[in-house]
C-alpha cells in the first residue's frame, strides 16, 4: 500500500451527522478516498449508505460533520431547520462539477439525445467549447459501448443501457471522483452485468470511485476499501478481505450470511 | 342569406383579424411570461411569493374576464389621464388607445390559467432529473433553462394550446372596449347593413380557422417531440 500521509485525499468526510426530524440517520461517520482509492459502502437498507454518499457533494444537507474535496473544505452556514446549508452557491457549484455522480434511477435528461446528455454539464457548466465536448463526448460513449445510440433519445434505451450513459455523463466532467449510488439496483437481473463491467473498467484505470452498493461479489473484487454502515454508524471498515472474511462484528458477519 | 357586403367590408375584415392575431399573440406572450415565474414559486417558494402567486391566481380564475377587463379599462383608462407625468409621457398616445388596456387584461388572464398549469407542469418534472442538473454543478437558474422549464412545457404543450384557444375565443370581449378586433368590425357589419347573421357566421368561421391553426401548430410541435424521442435524431 503506497505512503499516503502527506497526499491529499481526493474526499475526505469526518464525523458526519445527518438527522431527518427527529430520526437520526448517520451517526458520526467518516471516510476517505485518496487517489485511485475504490470505496464501498454496503449496509442493509436504511443503514444510512445512500444519505451519508448523498452528503458528500450535498445534496442532503447534513447536520454537523465536515467535508473536503480535493483538500477544500466545504463551507457551510446553519439553516432554519438546524441543517448545514451551503454557504457559497458558487463553492458548492465546482466541488460539485468535481465529482461526477450516477443515480441508481439514472436520471438522464429525457428531453435530450444521448450525446446531449453527455455534452450538457461540460458545454454550459464547465463552459467547455462545444465541438470539443462533442468529440470528447462521442469517445466517451464508445467507451461504455454507446456510440451508435448516440442519436438517440433516453426512453428508447434499456436500463442497462441508460445507466452506461449516465456514467459517461458523469465521466464527461473529468471528475476527480465518481459517486455511485447503488448503481445497478434499479435493473433488471440480466443488465447488471454490462454496467458492472463498465465500472470494473474504470476501476482498472484508477479512476477515484465511491460506491454505494448491494452487489456483495463486486465489492469485494473491486474495492480497495469497504465500509459497513450500520444503522447510521460505521460498523466494520478495511480491506475487503477484512470485512468480508475476517470481520470481527457480529452484525457485519450475519448481514453477509443473510445474503449468500 | 345575402353576402353582398362581404367584398365591401372585406378590408375591414383584414384589419380585424390583424387586431385579433395581435391581441392573441401579445397577450399569450406576455401571459406566459408571467406565468411561468407565478409556476414556479408557488412549488420553490419563498412561502410568501408562493402564497402571492396562489392568490393572484384565484383571484383570476374566480372573477369574471368581461368584469377584469372593464376594471382595467376604465378604472386605469381613468386614473391615467389624471397623472399629468403620465399625459404628457410619450406613452400616452399608447395609453389613450383602448387596445394596450385589452392586451394587458387578457395577459393577466393568460398569466393566471396558465401559472396554475404551469405549477402543475414544474412539479411533475421527475425529481431525479433535476438532482442529477445540481449534482454536475447547475446553478439554478442554468437549471430552470436547460432542465425545468423544457421538461416542464412537454408536459403541458397540449393543456396550454387548449388554454389558448379559450383565450382566442375570448378576444371579442375586447370589442366592449372599443376594439376593432374581427367581431367587432362583425357588429359594425350588422349595425350599417341590419344583415345579423351573416356576419356572425363569418366571424364564426374565422375563429374556427384560428383555432384550428392554434392545435395544428402544437400538433405539430408535440409530433416533431414525440416522434425524435422515438426515432432520434438524423445527422
Amino acid at each position: 500500500m503506497p505512503d499516503k500521509s502527506n497526499t491529499t485525499p481526493t474526499v475526505q468526510v469526518s464525523e458526519l451527522h445527518k438527522s431527518f426530524g427527529n430520526l437520526e440517520v448517520l451517526k458520526g461517520v467518516s471516510l476517505e478516498a485518496y487517489e485511485g482509492d475504490i470505496v464501498s459502502i454496503i449496509g442493509a437498507s436504511g443503514s444510512g449508505k445512500s444519505t451519508m454518499l448523498r452528503c458528500i457533494n450535498v445534496l442532503e444537507n447534513p447536520t454537523s460533520g465536515t467535508i473536503q474535496v480535493n483538500g477544500e473544505s466545504l463551507e457551510f452556514k446553519r439553516s432554519k431547520d438546524g441543517d448545514m446549508v451551503p454557504a457559497s452557491k458558487r463553492q458548492i457549484e465546482r466541488i460539485r462539477s468535481q465529482l461526477g455522480m450516477v443515480f441508481q434511477g439514472f436520471n438522464l435528461w429525457e428531453h435530450m439525445t444521448v450525446l446531449q446528455n453527455v455534452i450538457e454539464a461540460p458545454v454550459h457548466v464547465q463552459k467547455i467549447n462545444k465541438a470539443e465536448a462533442i468529440e470528447a463526448g462521442e469517445s466517451l460513449l464508445k467507451k461504455v459501448g454507446l456510440w451508435e445510440k448516440r442519436n438517440q433519445y433516453p426512453v428508447v434505451l434499456s436500463g442497462g443501457q441508460q445507466q452506461r450513459v449516465a456514467i459517461a455523463r458523469a465521466l464527461a466532467m473529468n471528475p476527480s471522483a465518481l459517486l455511485f449510488d447503488e448503481p445497478t439496483s434499479a435493473l433488471d437481473p440480466e443488465l447488471v452485468g454490462e454496467v458492472l463491467k463498465v465500472i470494473r473498467d474504470l476501476a482498472e484505470e484508477g479512476r477515484t470511485m465511491i460506491l454505494v452498493t448491494h452487489e456483495m461479489n463486486f465489492a469485494r473484487n473491486v474495492s480497495s476499501h469497504v465500509i459497513f454502515l450500520d444503522k447510521g454508524v460505521i460498523e466494520e471498515e478495511g480491506p475487503p478481505v477484512k470485512v468480508f472474511s475476517q470481520s470481527e462484528s457480529e452484525r457485519c458477519r450475519q448481514f453477509l450470511s443473510e445474503l449468500s | 342569406m345575402e353576402w353582398y357586403w362581404v367584398t365591401e367590408y372585406a378590408p375591414k375584415f383584414v384589419e380585424g383579424l390583424w387586431i385579433t392575431i395581435q391581441l392573441l399573440v401579445l397577450s399569450i406572450g406576455f401571459g406566459m411570461a408571467l406565468a411561468t415565474p407565478i409556476g414556479l414559486v408557488q412549488v420553490t417558494g419563498p412561502k410568501p411569493l408562493a402564497l402571492l402567486a396562489k392568490g393572484f391566481c384565484s383571484v383570476i380564475r374566480g372573477t369574471p374576464l368581461l368584469i377584469q377587463l372593464w376594471l382595467i379599462y376604465y378604472g386605469l383608462g381613468s386614473v391615467f389621464p389624471s397623472i399629468p407625468l403620465i399625459r404628457e409621457s410619450m406613452l400616452w398616445p399608447i395609453l389613450r388607445d383602448a387596445f394596450p388596456y385589452a392586451v394587458f387584461a387578457f395577459s393577466l388572464s393568460v398569466a393566471g390559467y396558465s401559472g396554475e398549469v404551469m405549477r402543475g407542469a414544474f412539479a411533475s418534472v421527475n425529481k431525479g432529473e433535476l438532482e442529477a442538473g445540481r449534482a454536475f454543478g447547475m446553478s439554478g437558474f442554468t437549471l430552470l433553462r436547460r432542465i425545468w422549464f423544457p421538461r416542464a412545457i412537454q408536459n403541458v404543450l397540449p393543456t396550454l394550446a387548449g388554454e389558448f384557444i379559450l383565450t382566442l375565443k375570448s378576444t371579442p370581449l375586447a370589442a366592449t372596449i372599443t376594439v376593432f378586433d374581427v367581431y367587432g368590425v362583425g357588429s359594425m357589419v350588422r349595425q350599417e347593413t341590419y344583415r345579423i347573421y351573416e356576419p356572425l357566421l363569418l366571424v364564426a368561421g374565422i375563429y374556427i380557422c384560428l383555432s384550428g391553426l392554434i392545435i395544428a401548430f402544437f400538433r405539430w410541435i408535440e409530433h416533431r417531440s414525440a416522434r425524435r424521442r422515438l426515432v432520434g435524431v438524423e445527422h
